[in-house]
């Protein structure tokens, strides 16, 4: 096995130095989600502006893995259209779906591309797309309560 | 070490195909058996035997299969008897698994609840107590505590204390006349205790209640005498024994057997049948409704013959022996934190440890690059994972054909996690 693209520098370092990490307000949606497998688990909250993803903020515990994903996600979707944020988790769920078979397009996915290889590891898929679910659960609930902030 | 020296582990070895894969490059150190057990090639080869050759269902048929499988198939309950020191047969139930072992106890209760007739012990409500302990698998937690919710009873359970003991100072409080029965892990999963009964078993008698043992992690490491422990019942499985996946035991005093309301109901459990009702089969086969899982008994048979031949006083002290030295490696291992208790005493060859921050499945995934399987996660203890304030653990738990050598490499492989992650 090959460590080195599964822990990609892009990775460890986003690990290391989570961007956009912490909860923040305002937010119209919050979601938890948990990997009942291994009990990580991440709180993330989104705040939409008109049709924009306003803010990402987000908790989380878990291995290199999950947290350098919600990292790579908050970047992706942060300040970007709801629409192109969701093209985006089509994308990268796409990516990791392809065990081992794509590169993914780094003009779209940018650093999230360095998960490729992690598409290999089935067991590691699901840390992976950890904070992305907890982000479309949050976007459904923001939606669902829209107009209102909790703020 | 005189002890130790009784198993020929390289021998032992020679018996786990297995242990002879590579993983990419390295050769695995399977450092996994808490999880599941590996299987002897006697194991494999009995029940290829009984599948070629009398292949059939039990109790069912006058052909000769039929009859050799049914000899197969008892003279296993009669070889798990003997093993775990049953007065008899007919006290041992197979089952799925432990899970299903503990779930047929209590839905014995469930079940009570709904019958006037029932046996008093098993009679359930509120007011009525349930004991457990804080170091529970999710097996012996989970159908207890949703027993509780259903019938009103209180589920009370004994702490843990920082060395990863059971807290016994509290033992009267918890343990009270309003308790019916106490269900607790001989083995901890995760932690590695190796828990005293008699104390348990002494004030649970005290109180009147019954007293059973999720055997599961002790029946395969340990002599385990169920007359000499005392209880009333143990759950274990065949998975963790070098046996096959798919069969589990129940064992239970005769006479609670008698008096238990079936779990699961159909073929193969009853003695009369009109459209109305039903009169039911005497134990084990009250409790053994359907096809049950006939080779994997067979295979169990086998697994216990291998371990008689070994002798489990020499696989305890092995593995004890293997316990010292994994702790005391572990130990040197800097930014390594244990969870359990620290020293070989009253522990078994499972060491769960933290380590400087990084995730345990940071840590799994650079071990098996190495070559070397562990454990990582909750364990299906998250109860425990909350006592010692983690998520999650990595777990590493040897049995009787783990080496020193493999401890070694466990050890110099956190060496590379440091370095990716440090
Ligand atoms: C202490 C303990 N109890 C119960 C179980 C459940 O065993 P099974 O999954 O075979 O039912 C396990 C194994 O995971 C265990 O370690």
């Amino acid at each position: 096995m090959n460590l080195d693209e599964l822990y990609q520098e892009v990775i460890l370092d986003h690990y290391k130095r989570p961007r956009g990490a912490g909860l923040r307000e305002p937010y119209e949606g919050e979601s938890h989600q948990v990997n009942p497998t291994c009990g990580d688990e991440i709180t993330l909250r989104v705040h939409v502006e008109g049709d924009k993803v306003a803010d990402v903020s987000y908790d989380n515990v878990g291995c290199s893995i999950s947290k350098a994903s919600a990292s790579v996600m908050y970047e992706l979707v942060n300040g970007a259209t709801v629409d192109d944020a969701l093209a985006k988790l089509a994308e990268f769920t796409e990516l990791m779906n392809s065990k081992g078979q794509s590169e993914g397009d780094e003009e779209s996915l940018e650093d999230a591309v360095a998960f490729a290889g992690v598409s290999k590891y089935p067991m590691r898929v699901k840390c992976a797309l950890l904070g992305w679910k907890a982000f479309q659960d949050a976007l459904i609930r923001a939606e669902a309560s829209s107009g209102r902030t909790n703020a | 070490m005189e002890a130790a020296s009784k198993l020929d582990v390289e021998a032992i070895r020679a018996d786990f195909p297995i242990l002879q894969r590579r993983i990419g490059d390295k050769p695995l150190a399977y450092l996994d058996s808490a999880a599941t057990s590996q299987k002897p090639v006697q194991v494999v080869e009995a029940m290829r035997r009984f599948t070629d050759h009398s292949n059939a269902n039990i109790s069912r048929s006058v052909h000769t299969l039929g009859a050799e499988a049914t000899e197969a198939y008892e003279g296993a309950r009669a070889k798990v008897a003997a093993f775990i020191g049953a007065p008899s047969p007919d006290e041992v139930v197979f089952t799925k698994n432990s899970t299903e072992s503990i779930n047929l106890m209590a839905y014995a209760f469930q079940n009570a609840a709904f019958d006037p007739a029932a046996d008093p012990r098993f009679k359930l409500g509120p007011g009525d107590e349930v004991v457990v302990t804080e170091m529970e698998h999710h097996a012996n937690l989970i159908p207890w505590q949703q027993l509780c919710l259903r019938t009103g009873a209180t589920l009370k359970w004994i702490g843990i204390t920082d060395d990863g003991r059971l807290d016994l100072e509290s033992l009267d409080e918890v343990i009270t006349e309003r308790c019916k029965v106490v269900s607790f892990v001989h083995v901890a999963n995760l932690l590695g205790t190796v828990n005293p009964t008699s104390p348990i078993t002494r004030r649970a008698r005290e109180v009147g209640a019954l007293v059973g043992l999720d055997a599961s992690q002790s029946v395969p490491h340990l002599p385990v005498d169920v007359t000499e422990l005392g209880v009333d019942f143990i759950a274990f499985t065949g998975h963790k024994m070098l046996g096959p996946t798919g069969i589990g035991v129940l064992w239970a005093k005769a006479d609670l057997l008698a008096a238990m309301p079936p779990f699961l109901t159909g073929g193969s459990m009853i003695k009369t049948v009109t459209m109305e009702r039903t009169t039911f089969a005497d134990a084990p086969a009250k409790f053994e409704a359907g096809t049950p899982p006939i080779a994997e008994a067979v295979g169990l048979a086998a697994a216990v013959d291998y371990l008689d031949k070994l002798g489990m006083a020499n696989v305890r002290a092995y593995e004890k022996e293997l316990a010292g030295y994994m702790l005391e490696r572990l130990e040197t291992v800097e930014g390594l934190e244990i969870i359990g208790p620290r020293v070989p005493i009253g522990r078994s060859a499972t060491v769960s440890f933290t380590f400087e921050g990084v995730h345990p499945h940071d840590v799994g995934q650079i071990l098996d690059a190495e070559g070397i399987a562990v454990r990582v996660g909750h364990h299906c203890a998250k109860p425990t994972c909350e006592r010692f304030g983690v998520n999650a653990t990595t777990r590493a738990s040897g049995y009787l054909y783990n080496t020193h050598e493999e401890i070694d490499r466990l050890v110099e492989a956190l060496g590379q996690v440091r370095k990716v992650f440090g």
